[in-house]
């Protein structure tokens, strides 16, 4: 049976404090292999908490097994893949919010976040430096793709892991929770899983979300984490607000029924895409839809 | 033209999050107690409900200060919050403290005078705290903090405040949800510093009114001529608009010139949260 049996972790993080958020994911690491699952996905910045602020440098690891944080990692990685938050300290001392995948104790991929929203109540690029490549890898599962919180904001990453082969997309966030109406959930939430469920539907591809929870000074988190099978429909959903580890059984064949039903990555016209991408770029190089 | 949005809220998932948010900021800042004043009042008695489902009611202590011309209402009204959520209470009278201050401030000085009475207030309710060994809970909603009706130091001092991003149209509303004495949300809010003050006589508009306003201006990002277009006369609009400017000292922290490389405020940046 093509089956991968996932497990989702959200909760309130130690601000600062790795070693604290460590044992925590070592815990919820046995925790869900104990009941069976093969991938643990973490949330954005799972090991350090989110709103660092000056904080960020003294936190930074180097992915590495070496590592004194990556070493039990990689350990408990022998027995159940994980995706875990950090930042990231590269030799030349720029620092960035990365994903990290682990399997078999190695280190399979390192994504490092390529939108650092700075508007609103965000500062990430005061702090942190822009990560530059969105890739898709291979993994025991089959091929998938992270993005972290705000990558997913715009449709571009996604559209590039789909386009690198990604059949199933992790997602990591810490999402302050805001916006208040007459519905049960916060609009951030709303908004969120409206896009995850888009995604899922247009790129006929599972959609792992992980979201963490908690607080941070007044920021609230909201959790809710979910998964989206290809045919945009929710396999699960986290509760909202409240530590939990969430299993769910993804059935891979569903790729196959969905795209034997709807080819839309058959049809995709990539040359098509990139032809008139590369006109728009071209025509106006001052024109507000040309960033790098 | 602008729409109008809603001031509408769940009371359900806005009072999950405070109580998780009181809950979870004073375990984490090494507490496990909370210290409110209590003044009659719907924000107050909201606070005070809010800590005590997220703290127990033993580990809650509410504080009256009655003032000799606080209104008899007051004190009612605040022991029927004290019954109803079942936290411990003490009534400390501030009128043999405030008297030696006020005789030396002329009766028709009613802003300091009332000034006094808020500090004094907050003098008593952070000396209880250190004894209670808990952290005082803020009372101020998205209404006064926008527009400055608040004493520096005064009534908006506190540890934390989970009312702050809900303007007093919501407080009232989660506080009918929660079940909290109709006598005590439909009443004429006043800060009771002087007989026959209330807010909004005080003020000059209601607090629905300005509420729905500073939801287009402050929430909406509307410019004041598309709130003028939805309805709001013009020179509310600007009278609210130049509140909200004057009064931004209130709400921020006071400016240090700054000298070094590294400067509490501007690049020594941290949550209060660090390392919790």
């Amino acid at each position: 049976m093509n089956r991968l049996p996932l497990a989702l972790a959200q909760f309130n993080t130690r601000l600062g404090d790795v070693e604290a958020n460590l044992e925590r994911h070592l815990t919820y690491a046995e925790q869900a292999r104990r009941q069976g699952a093969e991938l643990l996905v973490f949330p954005e910045l799972s090991l350090t908490g989110y709103a660092l602020q000056d904080l960020a440098v003294s936190v930074a690891r180097r992915p590495h097994a070496d590592d004194p944080t990556f070493r039990p990692l990689l350990q408990a990685s022998k027995s159940i893949d994980l995706l875990v938050g950090f930042v990231e300290a590269e030799q030349r001392h720029r620092f960035y919010i990365s994903s990290a995948y682990l399997s078999r104790g190695e280190i399979v991929h390192v994504h490092r976040k390529v939108y650092l929203p700075t508007y609103g109540l965000f500062d990430e690029g005061r702090f942190f430096a822009w990560g530059d490549a969105v890739r898709a890898f291979d993994t025991r599962f089959g091929r998938m793709g992270v993005l972290i919180c705000e990558d997913f904001w715009h449709a571009s990453p996604p559209y590039l892991l789909w386009l690198d082969g990604a059949d199933v997309l992790l997602f990591a966030s810490a999402s302050p929770g805001r916006g208040l109406s007459g519905e049960p959930r916060l609009e951030t939430a709303r908004w969120v899983e409206q896009i995850n469920q888009a995604y899922a539907s247009l790129f006929t591809s599972f959609i792992v979300h992980a979201n963490r929870t908690g607080f941070e000074d007044g920021l609230n988190f909201w959790g809710g984490s979910t998964v989206f099978d290809p045919d945009g429909a929710l396999l699960a959903r986290a509760p909202y607000h409240e530590e939990a580890l969430t299993l769910v059984r993804l059935d891979l064949e569903q790729l196959h029924r969905t795209r034997a039903r709807l080819p839309l990555l058959r049809d995709e016209r990539t040359a098509l895409m990139s032809r008139e991408l590369a006109r728009i770029l071209r025509r106006d190089p001052g024109s507000p839809t040309v960033g790098d | 033209m602008a729409e109008s949005p809603s001031l509408e809220i769940h009371p359900d998932l806005v009072r999950r999050i405070l109580v998780d948010f009181l809950r979870t900021e004073i375990t984490r800042a090494g507490f496990s107690r909370a210290v409110v004043g209590l003044s009659g009042g719907v924000d107050s008695a909201l606070s005070c409900f809010l800590a005590a489902e997220a703290l127990g009611p033993d580990n809650v202590l509410a504080v009256r200060m009655p003032y000799q011309t606080s209104s008899p209402d007051s004190l009612t009204h605040a022991a029927l919050i004290i019954r109803q959520t079942g936290v411990r209470e003490l009534t400390v009278p501030i009128t043999p403290m405030a008297e030696p201050f006020l005789a030396a401030i002329p009766a028709d000085q009613a802003v300091r005078r009332g000034n006094v009475l808020a500090r004094l207030r907050m003098i008593v309710l952070y000396d209880r705290s250190a004894e209670f060994q808990g952290l005082v809970v803020g009372t101020g909603n998205k209404t006064e903090i926008l527009l400055g009706y608040t004493t520096l130091y005064g009534d908006s001092a506190c540890a934390l405040n989970p009312l702050g991003d809900l303007y007093k149209t919501q407080v009232r509303q989660l506080s009918r949800a929660v079940g909290l004495p109709e006598v005590i949300v439909a009443k004429a809010p006043s800060a009771d510093l002087w007989a026959g003050q209330t807010d909004e006589g005080e003020l000059g508009f209601t607090y629905e009114r300005v509420d729905q306003l500073l939801l287009l201006l402050v929430d909406g990002r509307h410019t004041p001529e598309s709130c003028v277009e939805a309805g709001f006369d013009r020179a509310f609009v600007r009278a609210v608009l130049e509140r909200i400017r004057r009064n931004q000292f209130k709400r921020l922290q006071p400016p240090i010139a700054k000298l070094s490389n590294r400067t509490v405020g501007y690049d020594f940046l941290y949550l209060r949260d660090w390392g919790t």
